[in-house]
């Protein structure tokens, strides 16, 4: 089960994020930082992904949304919480309206912090979180031969 | 006729960076109704002026949206500026003008990349964003940030642009301007990129007015509503504006303004770098607003125009701030073209108000 992690493709979800992170999730898929060519690929289909990148701190509103689009992809599967928001809440730790963070909603594997986050640290954070996908399918694999 | 087909469209759907969610009704491939949705992204931002002073409120207003970061913070700037009576430097007046109009050519080609993978061509949006990063360079070189840049503050700027990046500026800007005209090109000459926008969410010039539409998606029905006209700000030192307007009220339009707009911006950050006086970037900003005070700011942002109020109570923190953004304003005139369009058109329909839902929805 390790080709997953050769190519893995990515969904992106905003969930009340202020989009200054979704433009660099895209950026970072873009020419320019290009990790289109180690194989990883946008996808707007849960059920073809294996890393979800959520950013923003998660609403009232949209939490079932992240809850569904979790729930809908296949294991193994990676969460990572893009952006300061994402982590923690960040400036709007306090609105009203904010959960605080994605780890509040579903199991998230890797933070990748800053506002707004860089590609840069986006690309680290999905490096890392390959080296978890490849784990948890090797987990998954022994778990099936056990049974 | 078929019976009516109720299409969710969004709030997760490729096609769209941000959440939005539509219902679409459909009969057979036509469209009769659009019932927007929306709250996905609401996170209460107007109430936390009660809780940060109007000083540390521009970081907050400048994460309203990542796309307009900039112009929001220069319009709660300005606001502020006006309720307390503060006259910024000549120079800090250009320089914002100066960002603001990169931020405007950074979020143009930003949508139109997004508008081309609306109808499918992959590479062209590609191309557009290879053209962005180039635009986000200058932001950090001069500002450190590459969409959040937190370099407006109340009484001025942050940072100053020195002789030799803005003769860097100036040059990537050349630069950008070639490569950018052989894109135009590709948006405004392609017979493929045409099929997909001419005649498709034809919006008449009285629909436009009756529903206050804003920005480059009234522009292309002729509707001269550019709030750069004001004089503004730095705005004023402009020696000549005209606002770029078209007739044809379709997608086609919408793209061809917006295009159209970039090189005018690019026009207009050269005439500023031309202009920009010696001088003070900020002055010194002290006491807090008056109860009871008022002020409001109109800034025409990438999408249309913003407008802002604010009102003070005697202390640091505002009483009262509202801004009302120009998708708010558009919403109505989207519903408006959806209905009785194809329901392989509500894609490129969608993009070409250019939604910014954070704007919305706050």
């Amino acid at each position: 089960m390790a080709f997953a992690s050769k190519s893995p493709w990515v969904i992106h979800y905003d969930a009340s994020s202020c989009n200054g992170c979704d433009i660099e999730v895209l950026a970072a898929l873009c020419p320019g930082y290009d990790v289109e060519r180690f194989g990883i690929i946008n996808t707007g289909n849960p059920k073809h992904a294996d890393i979800f990148l959520v950013t923003g701190s998660v609403n009232e509103r949209n939490i079932d949304v992240v809850k569904e689009i979790y729930d809908q992809m296949v294991e193994p599967k990676i969460v990572v919480a893009c952006g300061i928001c994402a982590c923690t809440g960040g400036i709007f730790h306090d609105c009203y309206n904010v959960i605080g963070g994605v780890d509040k909603a579903i199991p998230v594997d890797v933070y990748a912090p800053g506002c707004a986050v860089r590609p840069e640290a986006i690309i680290d954070a999905v490096v890392q979180a390959i080296g978890i996908l490849d784990e948890k399918s090797k987990a998954l694999a022994a778990a099936r031969k056990g049974a | 006729m078929g019976k009516a087909t109720v299409i969710p469209f969004g709030p997760q759907h490729p096609v769209l960076p941000e959440p939005l969610h539509l219902d679409l009704v459909v009969e057979d491939e036509k469209v009769i109704e659009a019932i927007p949705q929306i709250g996905f992204v609401h996170r209460g931002l107007e109430k936390l002026v009660e809780t940060r002073d109007y000083n540390q409120f521009i970081y907050v207003a400048e994460r309203i949206c990542g796309i307009c970061a900039f112009g929001h913070s220069m319009g709660y700037a300005e606001t502020v500026e006006r309720l307390m009576g503060v006259e910024i430097p000549t120079r800090a007046e250009y320089l914002r003008v100066i960002w603001h109009e990169l931020s405007r050519i950074h979020s143009h080609i930003l949508w139109m990349g997004l508008a081309a993978d609306a109808f499918g061509f992959e590479s062209l949006f590609m191309h557009c964003w290879r053209l962005r990063e180039r635009v986000l360079d200058i932001f950090e070189k001069t500002t450190g940030g590459r969409v959040i840049f937190s370099v407006v503050k109340v009484g001025g700027v942050v940072r100053d642009i020195d002789k030799l990046q803005f003769n860097e500026i100036k040059r990537v800007l050349e630069g950008i301007k070639h490569d950018y005209n052989q894109l135009c090109k590709a948006f405004l000459k392609d017979t493929s990129v045409k099929n997909r926008t001419v005649g498709v969410g034809y919006i008449s010039h009285e629909d436009a007015l009756d529903l206050s539409m804003v920005g480059p998606f009234a522009r292309a029905s002729s509707v001269n509503n550019d709030s750069r006209c004001l004089g503004n700000g730095g705005y004023k030192f402009l020696s000549d504006f005209q606002p770029i307007m078209d007739g044809q009220g379709d997608c086609y339009a919408r793209v061809k303004v917006r295009a159209l707009e970039v090189l005018q911006s690019i026009d207009i950050i050269e005439e500023m770098i031309a202009k920009i006086p010696e001088g003070d970037i900020a002055v010194p900003v002290k006491g807090s607003p008056a109860d009871g005070a008022e002020s409001s700011n109109v800034v025409e942002q990438p999408r249309g125009e913003c407008y802002y109020y604010a009102r003070g109570n005697g202390s640091k923190y505002l009483e009262r701030m509202r801004m009302r953004t120009p998708t708010s304003q558009n919403l109505g005139g989207m519903t408006k073209v959806l209905a009785g369009c194809d329901l392989a058109d509500v894609n490129m329909i969608v993009l070409t108000i250019d939604p910014c839902i954070s704007c919305t929805e706050r």
